[in-house]
């Protein structure tokens, strides 16, 4: 298996990815490589809400991935949802190859404030360990200040560290382990 | 934790189901999907799911609050979270009158979801909690948990059993520490108000007015002090039984205020005037010989009927010697385990101290004795000499005679006549009495005796 596969879907800045590439890197103990962009499926766009479901975005993931790939991780800046929820920060297949995240809810814009670069790169990173986390079959933990906690609004992003738990850390470093062998 | 609540999520867009039960797995739950009501109720038969998010409109076949009725027939105790549009929403309100814990409106707040999911679960955590004690305190308080093989005993537990579910007022009559409480207890655990409280009343330990406010509650101002409505245990005990253990002792004025309550099942707070009604089952124990006390106009004849309604006595400890291995097993093993002592049993030779023994307090003296024994026990067996201190009064109570003098004289003369048995020895005449040397040395003090 060849490790994380990066893909931008649709615009995303350069510098986001870079980010993003370097925390990967931190984490996990396999190469991260550089997929070329896709653009955003069509079927995605919900006319009525202005968003983009989520889903749709995951399987064209899944889809264009090599299949060697240990996971594929979408970075988009267009504001995701499902049909239950509202929005999304990002979402994962748990314990599965693929995870999206957006940028779109984790710019200071968006809430109407000055644009904060600092900011944008800690809240990218704690919702890139997130989402990873979950593809290796980590779930939501207790700890407030854990990536792996559950942020439902953009103030629980912002308690979190841009690292894991103990004990989520030291679960994610058991998973990889169990793969490596592959990669 | 959250794996042993397993989630279904029933909705007839794939999508909707795939994305919603990702996002619940994420939190660690356990989720399944089904694309229509049938579907539903096929893995509703088969898993107990703690929720069940169920769409509103699901078109051909069964319809959300269908599904949900179904669901609710097999597992009664799932909480069912109806989704629904702004277009339905009126629909939804009627499903919760149909029996649906909650509706949302898609598409929701994550924020919302999340605390509903974990607001319903806690809830359910309490509630199988409560369960887990209830069924602790039922298993602890049922017949098999009174230690016998004595045949009047076991006829005892028989008719505790036959009585358990019916209204009767029963009687416990027997000597303290026989075990009237734990008899109540089994007819109160066995019968069909299990589920409801068990109120226990100490008669003896108040006084009339004091014991009045407890028994039917107050209303505020009825008294200094009583700064709001109180309820009494009468009003506590509704549903369940009430324990009115020393019933020999109330005062005539409350033996006619309880005879109204067993003849007409309401009562008046103290200081009001508004009649409460109740459906209380009522157990009385006493260890005085009622009707001796209704010949002597101690105790209302009247009263004593209605109480007498089913009349349960309990032998003495002495009566019933075969049980006393029994028991003192029973102690041993669950004293010592309390107290964290290594104690293995007791000794034959032991054993047969302890059922030659008068227990004049019954059963918990017995409990006492065998606790004290197991606090001092050196080795991992109770023997004769754990229990040397209890040999030297055997039959004691037999031919015991009060004495018509003082009870510190008679403190005083029994220290006086442990200390010459024991040469002056502070600790071993300590022992002799049962209590400690401190207390022995104070007792001393107090009466001036120079050791």
């Amino acid at each position: 298996m060849n490790g994380l596969y990066l893909v931008a879907v649709g615009s995303v800045p350069e510098k986001a990815l870079e980010w993003i590439e370097g925390a990967a890197a931190e984490w996990l103990p396999f190469p991260i490589r550089r997929l070329p962009p896709l653009s955003i499926p069509e079927a995605a766009y919900d006319t009525k809400r202005g968003q983009y479901q989520s889903v749709e975005i995951m399987k064209m993931l899944a889809e264009s991935a090599s299949r060697d790939a240990a996971r594929v991780l979408g970075v988009t800046d267009v504001d995701l949802a499902i049909p239950m929820l509202s929005f999304l920060f990002g979402q994962a297949q748990l314990d599965g190859p693929v995870a999206v995240v957006s940028l779109c809810r984790l710019h200071q814009e968006f809430y109407g404030l000055p644009a904060d670069e600092n900011l944008l790169r800690e809240r990218t990173v704690k919702e890139v360990l997130h989402e990873l986390g979950h593809t290796f079959g980590l779930v939501h933990c207790s700890e407030p200040t854990c990536a792996m906690s559950l942020a439902t609004h953009i103030e629980l992003v912002d308690a979190k560290d841009e690292q894991y738990c103990v004990r989520c850390g030291m679960q994610l470093v058991r998973r990889c382990a169990a793969l490596e062998g592959e990669v | 934790m959250k794996k042993s609540w397993p989630i279904l999520v029933v909705d007839d867009e794939e999508v909707m189901c795939e994305s919603m039960a990702a996002w619940l797995r994420e939190d660690g739950y356990r989720v399944d999907t089904a694309s229509n009501g049938q579907a539903a109720l096929g893995l509703a038969k088969a898993a107990d799911y703690a929720i069940c998010f169920i769409d509103l409109k699901m078109p051909g076949g069964m319809d959300g609050i269908e599904t949900m009725m179904e669901i609710h027939k097999t597992r009664p105790e799932a909480s069912i979270i109806i989704i629904t549009a702004y277009a339905t929403v009126d629909t939804a309100i009627q499903a919760m009158k149909e029996g649906a814990q909650e509706y949302i409106v898609k598409p929701c707040n994550p924020q919302e979801i999340s605390m509903l999911v974990s607001r319903i679960l806690k809830l359910k955590k309490l509630q199988s909690e409560n369960a887990i004690l209830r069924k602790k305190i039922t298993r602890q308080y049922r017949h098999h948990d009174i230690i016998t093989k004595n045949p009047r005993m076991e006829e005892i537990l028989g008719l505790t059993q036959e009585i358990a579910s019916l209204r009767s007022t029963a009687l416990i009559r027997g000597e303290s520490g026989t075990g009237k409480e734990l008899v109540a207890r089994a007819i109160h655990f066995s019968g069909n108000r299990a589920e409801k409280p068990f109120i226990i009343v100490s008669c003896a330990a108040l006084t009339e007015t004091l014991l009045e406010s407890e028994l039917f509650g107050y209303e505020k101002g009825a008294f200094t002090g009583a700064n709001g409505q109180a309820k009494g245990k009468f009003e506590l005990a509704d549903g369940g039984t009430i324990f009115l253990d020393e019933i020999g002792d109330i005062s005539p004025k409350l033996q006619a205020d309880l005879l109204r309550v067993l003849q007409e099942r309401c009562f008046y707070r103290v200081g009001g005037n508004a009649e409460v009604e109740v459906d209380v089952r009522i157990i009385a124990a006493t260890n005085k010989n009622l009707a001796q006390e209704v010949q002597q106009g101690r105790f209302r004849e009247d009263l004593y009927y209605r109480l007498n309604v089913i009349e349960i006595r309990i032998p003495p400890l002495r009566e019933r010697r075969e049980d006393i291995p029994l028991l003192a097993e029973h102690f041993v093993q669950r004293i010592s385990s309390e107290l964290g002592k290594d104690i293995s049993g007791i000794s034959a030779a032991a054993l047969k101290l302890l059922i030659a023994h008068d227990w004049a307090g019954n059963v918990r003296e017995l409990e006492n004795v065998i606790e004290r024994a197991i606090v001092t026990c050196r080795n991992g067996m109770l023997d004769e000499q754990d229990f040397s201190w209890l040999q030297r009064h055997p039959g004691a109570s037999q031919n015991w005679e009060v004495p018509e003098i003082a009870l510190d004289e008679l403190e005083r003369r029994a220290i006086v006549a442990a200390l010459e048995r024991k040469h002056g020895n502070i600790k071993e005449a300590s022992a002799a009495l049962g209590i400690d040397r401190s207390t022995l040395y104070d007792k001393l003090k107090r009466y001036e005796i120079s050791h």
